[in-house]
């Protein structure tokens, strides 16, 4: 009997401070207000919850503290950030809030030692790297930032062994092949990439059925992160447990 | 009633201090080696490096500050790295000496036992509980750990413990002291439950 979790994460992608999901981070919609999604998300049995300010980097804002502030008085669940942080002083006062983790995209990939820094500082536990990754031939996947926008050209394997080796706590690994399709989370790569490295990697990106879910745990994912799904109420939180439940998965049903 | 978060510079407090708001009983944060004795009872939270943390609590002279307030006979709760501090060592990045409020050690999770499961242990995990006022109206709860080092401590003590890979204590009790490994202040309904009956005690 195991009778550790795998946990469902449902992300928040917030602009201008509302909720909205894209596909293929284009063609954004709105969805609502962040807070009361989170206080939402944590009834329905969220273990986690992320929030990812997904226009911040680019356009070089900083993140989203106030609504972390105001969700961290209501949601007793673990709490993850990502979008715009770049500088230790963005870590520190998004943990000052109530934040739990943060996650690091292209700040990672434009300056590495950021990450040993960070966990070094903050302990590695909060420190989550964010690795968009697109398939660009047979058994080949490159390291993508921006939102998707921007090839880095770095290979996405040997990035998630080197940010693990810099100090990173958890890789949060979305697929931009699937991310928005509802096909299915991204099984080769989240698989090749869990069993490489010692830390939990979270499979983000394609989640469209509850049996997505299966699949991705049966092939090593920690946890598991989707957006529309769970925000359109397309599939609900505790069914989905209940489901992984009676499929030999281990989850959290308290 | 009035808790105290004891401050000693490691880590985030707000989600302690929210925890308590919620459950409607009136908390503080402080980090004033004096003022310790004020409160009724105390919360030693906190997350990072064992050697970092008894450092800071030698200079601001917390450490003493906890004993006395252990003498006092009021009740203390130590949370994940608090927990892990009450004891006499941790052979974290070396060896460290601890509080020694309770007897026993704190040890790395043996990687070679590990088959698939990751350190450090994050995310959530069951809890087996004794019969204890601290998990009254409790049920073996799901609660949420992030830690790499777990205690190692005489069975008496032992109040909870859970298997990741292998069984660990994961919370003890000693008179007026309670440690605990996994977040209450991030373990949802079960973790705010336990919290509840901690200012019941």
């Amino acid at each position: 009997m195991e009778y550790f979790a795998k946990r469902i994460i449902p992300c928040l992608d917030v602009k201008d401070g509302r909720v909205v999901k894209g596909v293929n981070f284009v063609g954004l919609r709105d969805a609502g207000d962040p807070v009361e999604a989170a206080i939402r998300y944590n009834e329905e049995g969220a273990d986690e919850l992320t929030f990812l300010d997904i226009t911040a980097s680019h356009e070089g804002r900083k993140p989203i503290v106030d609504i972390v502030k105001e969700v961290a008085k209501e949601v007793f669940i673990p709490l993850t950030v990502g979008g715009g942080i770049s500088e230790l002083s963005d870590i520190y006062d998004l943990l000052n809030v109530g934040c739990d983790k943060v996650s690091i995209n292209s700040a990672a990939v434009k300056n590495p030692d950021f990450i040993n820094k960070s966990s070094k500082r903050f302990g590695s536990q909060c420190i989550v790297v964010a690795i968009d990754v697109k398939k660009i031939a047979p058994n080949k996947w490159h390291v993508f930032i921006k939102g998707g926008r921007e090839d880095t050209g770095l290979d996405a394997i040997e990035w998630a062994k080197e940010v693990v080796d810099r100090g990173a706590g958890e890789i949060l690994l979305t697929s931009m092949d699937t991310d928005g399709t509802k096909a299915g989370f991204d099984i080769e790569i989240t698989e090749i990439i869990s069993k490489l490295v010692h830390v939990p990697v979270i499979a983000s990106g394609g989640a469209g059925k509850m049996e997505h879910f299966k699949e991705v745990f049966e092939h090593s994912a920690d946890a598991a992160l989707a957006a529309s799904i769970f925000h359109f109420k397309e599939i609900d939180i505790m069914d989905l447990k209940q489901y992984l439940h009676k499929n030999n998965i281990s989850v959290r049903i308290n | 009633m009035k808790i105290g978060i004891v401050d000693y510079n490691m880590g985030n407090l707000a989600s302690v201090n929210n925890a308590f708001k919620k459950i409607g009983t009136e908390a503080e944060i402080v980090n004033d080696a004096d003022k310790l004795k004020n409160y009724d009872k105390l919360v030693f939270p906190g997350v990072g490096a064992f050697g970092d943390a008894m450092e800071h609590l030698r200079e601001t002279n917390l450490d003493e500050a906890m004993k006395e307030f252990v003498k006092s006979g009021k009740y203390v709760i130590g949370v994940c790295l608090g927990m892990q501090l009450l004891f006499e060592s941790s052979e974290e990045f070396g060896k460290h000496k601890g509080l020694g409020i309770i007897e026993g050690n704190v040890v790395k999770f043996d990687k070679n036992k590990m088959q698939g499961h990751k350190i450090p242990h994050m995310g959530w995990n069951k809890m087996f509980v004794k019969n204890d006022a601290l998990f009254e109206g409790v049920n073996d709860p799901y609660l949420y750990f992030v830690h790499s080092y777990h205690v190692v401590c005489d069975k008496k003590y032992i109040i909870g413990k859970t298997i990741y890979e292998y069984e660990f204590v994961s919370a003890v009790n000693k008179d007026n002291v309670y440690g605990f490994q996994p977040h209450p202040e991030k373990s949802h309904n079960a973790g705010l439950k336990i919290l509840e009956n901690f200012v019941k005690l």
